[in-house]
This record gives structure tokens, C-alpha cells and sequence, in this order.
């Protein structure tokens, strides 16, 4: 395993293989996600006959299946460096990779034994009334199983809660206060200790929304008589999924703060503007969810208009602050490429060229026209996929290093540039297709929709092939022996 | 509208490629990186000011003309049209309009949360709201084109999802 990272502190050789189990059900459920969604696009176009109802389990596996993956992978990066700051339990490691493979099999269960199709989101009260589509029991089942899942990932949070309070103290002090109100930036805590503390508040506070709401759920698919407002439920809804993927984004960007100046030379040391921006990401991560709901009127218009305005200010720490510090710590520094530093610097641009659109889409008035189009898939996946995915290839690469290795084959470099090309093309599509009004989450496409759908499965099964060669590359050198 | 997200996307997001293909393009050579750093500080500064310079008027122009209804209801001159969601299928209390006609659709559901989007004759979505059971969500639109214009559903319902949907006939005055 690559040692050489800003932080020094070594960690113990089981929790080294933990980490590496969560690379490796990364690897392998991205790659099987990925195929998923290769088919919707498939029976969008015509390709493959795709009943609706199962084109709508497809969707749920997708969904769901995505976003707990990029959380067990984003938490990996996380968990990996702070353990070289921070005295934290691999037992908990494990046990929540553990919760998060019991939960998979349960979502599994229930979307393809129990027909279970109420998308990643499960809006209420839907899982309770499918139109006979499928038992409560499956509903119910789904519902324990994303339980688990939010458990796991919340014993996670405490634990790295614990080992960074003893260590620092208070939240505050960790999130830089001192040095951030001081007049000295000198023995601030490194960007690790930052964005880990951002991330277990947020998060935190997300997974115990969307606890309490999939409880409620749960008691409603088994006594109708408990009802829940369903404005209520949409806002804990979607502040639960909204803080749980931005939390993904900002576990994996750890892995650019601390690989990438060990390409170049040039440390990433903490900074007031970098303590700025991250205490700013917490407040505006938090309050920006309100722009999920821009189409829902009966919302106060002063939290619509809050949501567009965080959804704006919201991107500055990403453009101003990561993306432009990537650009500066890379610029004419002699850096050294391989598939390691190639993907980090992908994924921070897929991250800062995703903010884009999704700001654009944050604006009231152009929401009106491309709310749950393919619009939102569009922007989302250039962040996820290029941005946080990447993020988490490119540590995959960075892991699977041996010190005795002369470097990439002609096979990965093949792969990055198909990568590259193809997820890129495969976004756009998905933008042109919203530009062109077509909904999201329709199981089947008009005639005129169908020729878009076929050029985004083209690029689709690029990504699909050049992740592959990434996931299997990662075994093959974890294979190798440690020594020539 | 349309248009201009994508022509506004397109340009910064090729601009933002551009940015860092230039930057990975010149990486190898090795520079002093403490000028650097300096200049990059106080880029940082001037690109956050533009930016914030940027978005306020964006901000105070887009946030002018929201599609929310008035806080007293509007004027009283539009005609109401109430609209039901049910799996899957829309209800209609009138599907007939004029153009130039404001109209308030007064959108509600009965079971489970779909949403309300007008499309025109060219299947170009021109106008949504949400469509929830307990609220009734009031979307005004004026029609400014005759012809067949759908209303589709576009938040996720079930199974029959896609099939929902329903016609207004928008006529000359």
C-alpha cells in the first residue's frame, strides 16, 4: 500500500485491509450500478425491452444503490487519511461496512424479489400506496435496509466525532475557529481534520432527518392511520439525501487535498480563505436543500429564494477555493502523471464543471422549465461521476501502488482517456436531453426522445468498459507481490 | 429558456475545461512555486469578487419574475382550473382556454405526489408546479400559442408513471 501522503501517522495493517474491502465492493457494485443504469438508457432508446415495472426496479437498485456507494467509498478516502491525525476504531470501520452490505442485500431483496420500484427517494407516502405494485412488506424491508445503511455510516461519524474531539477538544477548534477569527494561521489543523469535521456534523444531522423520516414510513406502510404531512416528509427527505451526497463529495476531495501535492512538491497547508470556505460549505450545505423544492409553491417563497441564492454562493468554495487551488498547487509544478494524480485532477474539474449546471438549475425561473428533466441527471452525474467517483478511482490507484512499481500500463492511460471523453459525452447528453424537456424517471421515451437515449447508452458502455479495466487493474496490482 | 441555460452551461463549462487543460498542459515545466502562490492568492480574491459582482444582479433580476403566486391570490381576472393527480391519471375541471387567457390551475393530488407539467404542442415544457395530496399548489400560466398542449407528470409515482397525462386545448380568442 502507498504510504506516501501530507500526513505521516501509520495505520495498522488490518485497518489497511478494511479500507481496501471498501475499495473492493466499491469496485465491484460501481461497476454492476453502472450496468444498471447502461440498461435504463438502453430501454429508453429502444434497444432492450424493458418492461416498466422492472425499468422502475432498475431505477430504485440505481438510485439508492449509487448514493450508499459513493458514501462507502467517500468514507474510505475519509477515514483512511484521518487515521493518521486521529486515533480511530477500525472495529467501527467494519462494522459499518458490515451494515452496509446487510442493508444492500435487504434493498436488493426487496427491489428485485419484492418488486419494490419507489425510487432511490421514496417520497411519502408512495411506499405505502404502489398502486399494487408491491407488498408493504417490501416496502418496509427497503426502508430497514437504507436504516442500516444510515446507521452504519452514523456510528462511523461519532466514532471520528470521538477521535477528533479528543485530539482537538471542541468542534470549533477543529473547524479552525481560533485561526480563522485569529490573526495567525499558525497550528491550524490540517485540511483532513477540517473537512472530516465539517462532514460528521452535516452529516450527522442529515442521517438522523432521514432516520426519523424512514421510521415514520415504516409505521405508515403498516398503520395508514399514522399519516405524516407530506410537505414535511419531502423537506426531511430531501434534506437527508441532499447532505448525504454533498457529504460523499467533500469525504472524497480529501483524497485530492492530500495525493496531489505529493505529486508536485507542494504541500496543502491550511489557509484562513480554505477555513473560510469549509465553515461557509457547513452552514450553506445545510441550508441550501430548499432548492429540491423550487416547484413546490406552498413552501415559504423566503426559503425558495434562500435556496437559490445558497445554491449560488454554495459553489464559490468549490470554484474559488478547491478548484482554483488545484489549478494553482498543479500549475508549473513539474508534477508527475500517472493514473493516480491524472484521475485527482479529473475529478476536480468534473467536480468544479458540475457546479455549473447545477446552479443554473438553482435559479427559480429556470427550474420552472427543467425540474425533473434529464437535466437533473446531467448535472449530478458530472459531479458524481466525473467529480466523486474519480475521486474515488483515483485513490483506488493510489492504494493499489506497490513501491517497487515503474508506473501505469498503455492499458490504464488507455482507459483514463476513454474515461475522460466518455463521461463527459455521457453528461451531456444527459443536459441536451433536459435542454429538450425530456422527464427523468419515464421508463419509456417518445420516438423523437429515443436517438439521445442511444448516444448517452453509446457513452454509457464506454464509461462501463473503462471502469472495468480501472476495478480490475485494482485487483490485479493488490495481487501483485509487494516486492519485484 | 431552455436555450439560455444551455448556451450559459456550455460556455462556462467549456471555459472551466479549457482552464485546467491549459494548466495540466503547461504542469511539467517546474516553476518557483512561491510566486505562484502569491499570484494565485490574490487571483483567488479578484475571482471571488467577480463572481459575487456576477451573481447579485443575476440574482435580482431572476429573483423579479418568480413563477409563486401572489400572496393575495392575484387580481381576480384569471380563469381557475382545478387539476387532480391520481395513479395515473390527471382529473380536469375544464380543459378549454384562450390564448392570452391567464389561467390558474389550482393542482392537488389524491394519493401520492406527482407533479403538473405543461407541455406544448412541440413537447417543450413550458410551465410546472407539484401536485401533493393535502396542498393544492396554484400555478398561473397564460398561453400565448393555440394548439394541443399535455400535461405530463413529472415527479415519480409508480409504475404507471409515464402514462399519466392529459390534454388542454388552448383556442384563438
Amino acid at each position: 500500500m502507498n504510504t506516501n501522503t501530507q500526513s505521516s501517522l501509520p495505520i495498522s495493517a488490518g485497518a489497511q485491509k478494511v479500507v481496501i474491502g471498501y475499495l473492493a465492493v466499491c469496485g465491484a457494485v460501481l461497476a454492476l450500478l453502472m450496468v444498471f443504469g447502461l440498461l435504463l438508457r438502453l430501454g429508453q432508446g429502444g434497444m432492450v425491452p424493458l418492461p416498466a415495472d422492472l425499468s422502475y426496479q432498475v431505477l430504485t437498485a440505481h438510485g439508492i444503490g449509487m448514493v450508499g456507494i459513493s458514501g462507502l467509498g467517500g468514507a474510505a478516502i475519509m477515514w483512511y487519511f484521518l487515521a493518521r491525525q486521529v486515533a480511530l476504531n477500525s472495529s467501527i470501520l467494519l462494522l459499518n461496512l458490515g451494515l452496509f452490505l446487510l442493508g444492500v442485500v435487504l434493498i436488493l431483496g426487496a427491489v428485485f424479489i419484492g418488486d419494490f420500484a419507489g425510487a432511490w427517494t421514496f417520497l411519502y407516502p408512495l411506499p405505502a400506496q404502489s398502486g399494487g405494485a408491491w407488498e408493504a412488506h417490501a416496502a418496509a424491508i427497503y426502508m430497514v435496509g437504507v436504516l442500516l445503511v444510515g446507521v452504519g455510516f452514523l456510528l462511523l461519524h461519532l466514532d471520528t466525532g470521538w477521535a477528533i474531539l479528543s485530539r482537538y477538544g471542541s468542534l470549533t477548534k477543529a473547524l479552525g475557529w481560533p485561526q480563522m477569527f485569529g490573526t495567525s494561521i499558525d497550528d491550524a489543523p490540517p485540511p483532513v481534520i477540517v473537512a472530516s469535521t465539517m462532514v460528521l456534523i452535516i452529516n450527522t444531522l442529515g442521517l438522523i432527518s432521514g432516520a426519523a423520516i424512514l421510521v415514520m414510513t415504516i409505521v405508515n406502510i403498516y398503520m395508514p392511520s399514522f399519516a405524516i404531512d407530506a410537505l414535511l416528509a419531502k423537506n426531511m427527505i430531501f434534506f437527508f439525501g441532499h447532505v448525504f451526497i454533498n457529504a460523499t463529495i467533500y469525504m472524497a476531495v480529501i483524497a485530492v487535498y492530500e495525493i496531489l501535492p505529493t505529486y508536485t512538491g507542494r504541500p496543502w497547508k491550511t489557509s484562513k480563505p480554505f477555513l473560510i470556505a469549509w465553515n461557509a460549505s457547513l452552514i450553506m450545505v445545510l441550508a441550501v436543500y430548499p432548492h429540491h423544492l423550487l416547484m413546490d409553491f406552498v413552501m415559504p417563497t423566503w426559503a425558495l429564494i434562500l435556496g437559490q441564492i445558497m445554491s449560488y454562493t454554495s459553489g464559490l468554495p468549490v470554484l474559488v477555493v478547491t478548484g482554483l487551488g488545484v489549478l494553482i498547487n498543479v500549475s508549473r509544478s513539474g508534477i508527475r502523471w500517472d493514473m493516480t494524480s491524472g484521475l485527482l485532477f479529473l475529478a476536480t474539474l468534473g467536480w468544479a464543471v458540475g457546479v455549473v449546471p447545477a446552479i443554473v438549475d438553482g435559479t427559480i425561473v429556470v427550474n420552472a422549465v427543467l425540474h425533473n428533466t434529464l437535466w437533473v441527471p446531467g448535472h449530478f452525474h458530472t459531479y458524481l461521476l466525473i467529480g466523486q467517483t474519480t475521486m474515488v478511482f483515483g485513490f483506488m490507484y493510489f492504494v493499489a501502488a506497490r513501491p517497487d512499481s515503474s508506473g501505469d500500463t498503455t492499458l490504464d492511460r488507455l482507459a483514463f482517456w476513454v474515461f475522460a471523453a466518455a463521461s463527459f459525452g455521457f453528461t451531456m447528453t444527459f443536459l441536451y436531453a433536459g435542454k429538450a424537456s425530456i422527464p427523468r424517471r419515464f421508463a419509456e421515451h417518445l420516438p423523437q426522445w429515443t436517438g439521445q437515449d442511444q448516444v448517452g447508452a453509446f457513452f454509457a458502455a464506454l464509461v462501463i468498459v473503462a471502469v472495468l479495466v480501472f476495478v480490475i487493474r485494482f485487483f490485479v496490482r493488490l495481487g501483485r507481490p509487494k516486492t519485484a | 429558456m431552455q436555450e439560455i441555460a444551455w448556451n450559459i452551461s456550455i460556455l462556462f463549462m467549456g471555459l472551466l475545461v479549457v482552464v485546467f487543460a491549459v494548466v495540466a498542459a503547461g504542469s511539467r515545466v517546474q516553476a518557483a512555486s512561491g510566486v505562484l502562490i502569491s499570484a494565485g492568492g490574490k487571483l483567488r480574491t479578484v475571482l471571488f469578487w467577480i463572481l459575487i459582482v456576477a451573481l447579485v444582479p443575476i440574482a435580482w433580476l431572476t429573483l423579479a419574475d418568480l413563477p409563486y403566486p401572489p400572496p393575495n391570490g392575484g387580481t381576480g381576472q384569471a380563469k381557475e382550473i382545478k387539476a387532480v393527480g391520481s395513479q395515473w391519471s390527471w382529473e380536469l375541471s375544464d380543459n378549454k382556454v384562450a390564448v392570452g387567457q391567464a389561467v390558474d390551475f389550482h393542482v392537488t393530488a389524491t394519493d401520492v405526489n406527482h407533479s403538473f407539467a405543461i407541455y406544448d404542442s412541440q413537447y417543450r415544457l413550458v410551465a410546472q408546479t407539484q401536485s401533493m395530496p393535502g396542498y393544492t399548489n396554484v400555478l398561473r400560466h397564460t398561453f400565448d400559442e393555440p394548439g394541443t398542449y399535455k400535461i405530463l407528470c413529472l415527479e415519480y409515482c409508480g409504475l404507471g408513471h409515464h402514462e399519466m397525462s392529459a390534454e388542454i386545448n388552448v383556442v384563438k380568442r
